[in-house]
């Protein structure tokens, strides 16, 4: 080999090593530059990319605020209840575990198939609710079998709980979970379970009681996993709501009216428009609706007749009847056509031109004042008066009472009622006011129509010396007071007011009073009022002929018993209203549950005890979780890597 | 061989190891301590599962690596073949009665490690063409008749390689192969030729890959398209790498890696954990000390005086660059991902062995630079 060709090949391998040398030059160049553009060109993207991979935000459910009656009482609660749980992959078998649990307690089939479909579509450390609501017994049977259940444990949640049941259920309402058309934007009405009141207290402040959504900052690990919690913002609880309700006086209330078929009453303040006890008859169990019914419940409680559902309290409109008669009498007082002394005979009955208008009273109540008038609650008066007097002044008189329009109560379900006259017939028929009308206007019949609400704010406005009171439920939002305790004078005559109370007083305690058996023997507790019947269609001249007695009739016929009252008369604080459909009777069925009420109020006296505004429970507290170290989590890394 | 080199097959061991390349092994010694640190940072912390076993590897596999280098090239001249063929055994025996891993036959269990003979023969791969090139000169190399021995010594391991079947480490194999016909001096126009028939068997060869090797493909063509499925893996090692930033997230601080979203974490994807906690800084540094690699290995083939010490040299220098480039590029995107570990930094026996054996034959030839190979 000659050294040329040594020294040729040494050169040649030379050049193509700096070559290979150029390659590798090259090739550092491009993976430094690739570095560079990820890491700094495109270095916040993926800084951004790699906090939503590891950072998972939970929401945290906060707890909804309590609604309590005036003493601090509970009527809605939140309660711990037990529900069973499964963890898939702690569960060696599934559907063995599951089949074991239906053995034990009850679950119906759908519940497990539900799980099964769950467990396969989501990651198998999320713990998947079987049952929710057990009894005592099932978490006693599962806690004792639970070493042969893998996988399963009881864990507590909150649920909503109405304590007074039925007696409540009207005011109170209940939550339900969220429909389609409850949507918001509120984050919380996606959280599963999540519920929303739908009716009463519930929903009208359903905003506030609900509360606002918490969350908690976790980290997980590439399955999702919580590795840590970084950052946690507490859900804070809805705001507390006392009512003005005393709960004892509002059971009393649902129990007393259960002695009828339906029926419904309102007990508030005189002065200041407080509602201590609004019921209706019959209810529902509002716990039913949070929890769940069964077939048979549900059923149960469509087909009742009595309308369980509607708050008749303030949604039930009746002919006001004869409670409507101070109204007409305060209308002629005003308008000059009555005083004191004026008097009528009635022979019971009244001629207006061709038309002949019976009194209550078949044979007349002779000659009467308008205390008499009132006390015997005599027809006659009151239709002669009132062709005098005429629609609009009465029509005027009974809107200022609080008749003919909603009262802008806090619940929504709240009617309108209605006060006929001369426009009012022109607008919804285009014809003309007949003075018939009037007549039978003037002791609340024909067009008339009043909720057991407005029969009581009437009755308050005339006891205590023509206030304009309304009514009103919610006495404090957390510490904010909404009630209201002032209100503006009417500007009626207290003279005529007097007068009418002396005719309401002498119902009650007067020796020829339609109540005269329903009053209250304690002078110092006495209670005035009115009673009133109420026709539910026309008596026709056939029944009157044979003497029919309205009881006998079939019960959708017979008359609304009414009453509404006041006490104590020598002070009036509290006044009540009841309204008994096809009760038959004011004096016979009205009357002795007002005297009921209106003795049980005055026994507890709710009105001298001060509603006590609620603590704010919840707190907004953004904190900084201490991150913990690192070594808590090496067992993992290892076992995962 | 006519030259003026001096001769000196008889060496005091003094000698030799004053002649041992310590400014390498001194690279090699940062290389596997940034391995070590990673591994030590993905268990989250802890010398345990990874760090420690890596640990005792690298210490064994460096006093290998000294004994290698220590031992006369002549020797290795001569067992060149023997191990050749032993390696070809191997792969046979993986090939019949392999264990299954990673959808493919690949190891060997010799009970205190798994040997993935694929890893060895690469180096003998690299050492036979040495030998076969030591007595030519670029001129015989003209010759195509001169390249079939090459051929064969390339194609025999390939197509056994390929029938585990692992495409990339025989992409590597023909690769290294082709790096060295092409300094033996083989002509430009077959490299050209190669490249073009290479262009137009793809659509032929498609059609013999694997399911997960087409998919392989494809997610790395568009890595979003299956976000959570075959793609993921470049996708968060992407983030992962990405998130770290110039600075980096701090020694222990990576979180994606640390929270699993990295799949690999202490194998194939250890680059991307180690740039998540030291950034840019840290991924050129680590290149740099590569870079001084790759020249110390073509020094080394430079200053060598014998063709066989030139070419193995060279050789091994070119496998682990190789190595290097495809399993950064794999993991920054740029390449599909084709499981390559990153050579003395990733979590392995064999590759870190394979390496070691490497640069301790590499360190034979500078310490015999002027010996006389043959008899």
């Amino acid at each position: 080999m000659l050294r040329s060709d040594y020294d040729y090949g040494e050169k040649f391998f030379t050049r193509r090593a700096f070559f290979i040398g150029s390659v590798q030059l090259a090739g550092l160049g491009i993976l430094g530059a690739r570095l560079a553009w990820l890491q700094v060109a495109q270095g916040k993207r993926y800084k951004t990319l790699s906090d939503k991979n590891r950072i998972n935000i939970r929401m945290l459910a906060p707890s909804r605020g309590q609604i309590v009656d005036r003493f601090g009482v509970p009527l809605a609660v939140n309660e711990q209840n037990y529900r069973v749980l499964i963890i898939p992959e702690k569960a060696d078998d599934l559907k063995k575990s599951l089949s074991m649990l239906q053995n034990l307690i009850s679950i119906e089939d759908t519940d497990i198939k539900r799980v099964i479909k769950d467990a396969s579509t989501t990651a198998k450390f999320i713990p998947l609710i079987i049952q929710e609501d057990l009894s005592w017994a099932d978490v006693a049977k599962v806690e004792v079998n639970l070493p042969d259940l893998p996988g399963l444990f009881i864990d507590t949640g909150e649920v909503r709980t109405y304590p007074y049941s039925g007696a409540t259920a009207h005011v109170i309402g209940y939550v339900r979970s969220v429909s389609r058309k409850d949507m918001t934007s509120d984050p919380l009405l996606k959280l599963p379970g999540f519920k929303i009141g739908k009716t009463g207290v519930e929903k009208v402040y359903d905003l506030h009681v609900r509360g606002k959504a918490g969350a908690v900052e976790v980290e997980v690990n590439v399955i999702g996993r919580e590795v840590r919690e970084l950052k946690r913002k507490n859900a804070s609880s809805g705001v507390r709501i006392t009512l003005t309700i005393d709960g004892e006086l509002q059971r009393f209330t649902q129990e007393i009216l259960a002695t009828h078929k339906s029926a419904s009453a309102v007990i508030m303040d005189a002065h200041t428009g407080a509602i201590y006890a609004l019921a209706s008859h019959p209810t529902f169990d509002p716990n039913m609706f949070v929890r769940g019914f069964s077939q048979e419940q549900w059923q149960t409680l469509m087909d009742d007749t009595g309308l369980p559902q509607t708050n008749k309290a303030i949604a039930g409109v009746y002919p006001p009847g004869s409670t409507f008669k101070m109204i007409t009498a305060l209308a002629g007082l005003k308008a000059g056509v009555i005083n004191k002394h004026t008097t009528v005979t009635c022979p019971g009955y009244y001629e207006l031109g061709r038309d002949k208008f019976h009194c209550w009273k078949k044979y007349g109540h002779g000659k009467v004042n308008l205390t008499e008038a009132l006390a015997q609650s005599c027809d006659t008066y009151f239709y002669k008066m009132s062709t005098e007097v005429g629609i609009d002044a009465i029509a005027d008189m009974a809107r200022r009472f609080g008749l003919g329009d909603k009262l802008g109560f806090e619940l929504s379900e709240e009617k309108d009622g209605l006060v006929t006259d001369k426009k009012w017939k022109r607008a919804r028929f285009g014809k003309r006011w007949y003075p018939g009308e009037t007549v039978v206007s003037s002791i609340g019949q024909g067009g008339m129509r009043a909720t057991p609400l407005q029969l009581a704010v009437m009755t308050a406005r005339m006891v205590n010396g023509g206030h304009a009171v309304k009514p009103w439920i919610t006495g404090y939002l957390g510490d904010m007071f909404l009630g209201r305790t002032e209100w503006d004078d009417m500007g009626i005559s207290p003279e005529h007011l007097k007068m009418v109370m002396h005719g309401m007083d002498m119902v009650v305690n007067g020796k020829t009073g339609t109540a005269r058996k329903s009053r209250i023997e304690d002078d110092l507790l006495a209670m005035g009022g009115k009673t009133g019947t109420a026709q539910v269609q026309r008596i026709t001249a056939e029944q009157r002929r044979l003497g029919i007695k309205n009881a006998d009739l079939p019960w959708k016929q017979r008359h609304h018993a009414l009453f509404v009252g006041y006490a104590p008369t020598h002070a009036p604080r509290y006044v009540c209203a009841v309204v008994i459909e096809h009760g038959v009777g004011g004096s016979s069925a009205a009357a002795p549950i007002a005297k009921a009420l209106l003795k049980q109020v005055q026994a507890r006296d709710p009105a001298t005890i001060q509603m006590q505004p609620a603590l704010i429970e919840g707190e907004d507290i953004l904190q900084p979780w201490p991150p913990k170290k690192p070594g808590g989590n090496t067992a993992s890394q290892g076992e995962a890597g | 061989m006519v030259s003026a080199m001096f001769i000196e097959n008889d060496l005091t061991l003094s000698q030799k190891i004053s002649r041992l390349n310590w400014w390498l092994i001194l690279l090699i010694c940062c290389v596997a301590s940034v391995g070590i640190a990673s591994l030590y940072s993905a268990a989250g912390g802890s010398m345990e599962p990874w760090a420690s076993r890596q640990l005792a590897r690298f210490g064994v596999g460096l006093v290998g690596m000294m004994i290698v280098a220590l031992v006369n090239i002549k020797w290795w001249y001569r067992l060149t073949w023997p191990l050749y063929f032993v390696g070809l055994i191997l792969l046979l025996i993986v090939e019949i009665k392999g264990h299954v891993g990673m959808g493919a036959q690949r190891w060997i269990d010799l009970g205190f490690m798994q040997l993935q003979p694929s890893e060895l023969m690469k180096i003998a791969v690299v050492m036979a063409l040495a030998r076969h090139f030591h007595g030519a000169n670029p001129e015989q190399a003209r010759h195509l008749s001169f390249l079939i021995v090459p051929a064969l010594v390339i194609i025999a391991p390939v197509a056994l390689v390929l029938l585990q079947p692992d495409l990339g480490t025989s992409l590597m194999i023909i690769m290294v192969g082709a790096g060295m016909v092409f300094m033996a001096g083989a002509p430009i126009w077959l490299f050209v030729a190669a490249i073009i028939l290479v262009g137009i068997s793809i659509p032929v060869a498609w059609q013999f890959l694997h399911a997960y090797q087409k998919q392989r493909v494809m997610t790395f063509l568009d890595p979003e398209s299956d976000p959570l499925g075959a793609g993921y893996h470049i996708i968060q090692s992407k983030i992962a790498i990405g998130s770290g930033g110039i600075e980096g997230k701090g020694f222990l601080q990576g979180t994606q890696s640390h929270l699993n979203f990295l799949p690999e974490k202490q194998t194939d994807f250890i680059f991307t954990l180690w740039v998540e906690e030291w950034g840019l800084l840290g991924g050129l540094g680590l290149l740099v000390v590569f870079l001084l690699i790759f020249i110390s290995s073509l020094r080394t083939s430079l200053r060598c005086k014998h063709n066989f010490g030139k070419y193995l040299a060279l050789g091994i220098g070119l496998n682990f660059s190789l190595y290097v480039f495809i399993n950064i590029s794999m993991v920054m995107g740029l390449i599909p991902v084709v499981g390559a570990p990153l050579p003395l930094v990733s979590y392995g026996g064999t590759s870190m062995l394979a390496a070691l054996i490497g640069f301790g034959l590499m360190m034979s030839c500078g310490i015999y630079r002027h010996s006389k190979v043959t008899r």
